[in-house]
């Protein structure tokens, strides 16, 4: 494993754990970001990621820079999936560690707002009636514009 | 210059990867027009130019070696 990835295969979390523990470190963050079926009444049939695989990675990394200069001492990993995912399947696993626990929720939580903005990831949601590469709120299911 | 497309952008042109005409070096902004002119199925569609794996501004050259993309808005997560 690499500690900033885009994989083709499931995910396994603890690997990515692992990785952020060492001595210094007492608390260990994680959040696994999964596919929902369920958006705001329409269903979702299954996900379809597609990413410029090095770039991704080198913004990946460059969170994980940014998060080392705000919070000193906190360790990150990301991961994150694409292809064909099911419902329910891990789509992006970050795990930030740090001496204690504010600074690796903090990190945490800053790391996820950033791949949403940086990383060159793409997400296509296949719905019973058609499919939308997501990216921007215009895009969301025709049924949501009627409201 | 190769120009590599993802997602929507793939999509709706239905290749990975297009050649543009034009020079051999443009800047980023003279390539988006460059891009609308010749695809004009892209037209109105939003994208950043990435060049050699970083996004560039409007005003940055590229040349013809580069490895330039076109990063259409992100939804990764």
């Amino acid at each position: 494993m690499k500690q900033f990835e885009v994989v083709d295969e499931p995910i396994d979390i603890n690997r990515y754990h692992e990785y952020t523990i060492d001595e210094k470190q007492g608390a260990v963050c994680m959040f696994t970001g999964h596919v929902r079926e369920w958006t705001k009444g329409t269903r979702t049939v299954h996900l379809e990621y597609e990413a410029y695989k090095p770039m991704a990675e080198k913004k990946l990394a460059q969170i994980g820079e940014e998060i080392s200069e705000r919070w000193p001492g906190v360790r990150t990993t990301i991961a994150h999936r694409v292809g064909k995912l099911e419902i329910s399947d891990i789509a992006v696993v970050i795990v930030t560690s740090a001496p204690h626990r504010k600074d690796s929720y903090r990190a945490n939580e800053y790391a996820i707002e950033r791949i949403k903005e940086i990383v060159p990831i793409w997400k296509k949601e296949v719905w019973e009636d058609g499919e939308e590469w997501m990216g921007d709120q215009r895009q969301y299911h025709p049924s949501l514009e009627e409201k | 210059m190769k120009v590599m497309l993802f997602a929507g952008l793939k999509e709706k042109v239905g290749e990975s990867r297009i050649i543009l005409d034009g020079p051999s070096a443009m800047t980023a902004g003279e390539l988006k027009q460059a891009i609308y002119a010749q695809f004009p199925s892209l037209e109105g569609d939003v994208f950043q130019v990435a060049c050699n794996e970083s996004f560039v501004k409007d005003d940055q050259v590229i040349d013809d070696d580069d490895e330039v993309a076109l990063i259409p808005p992100v939804s990764g997560g």
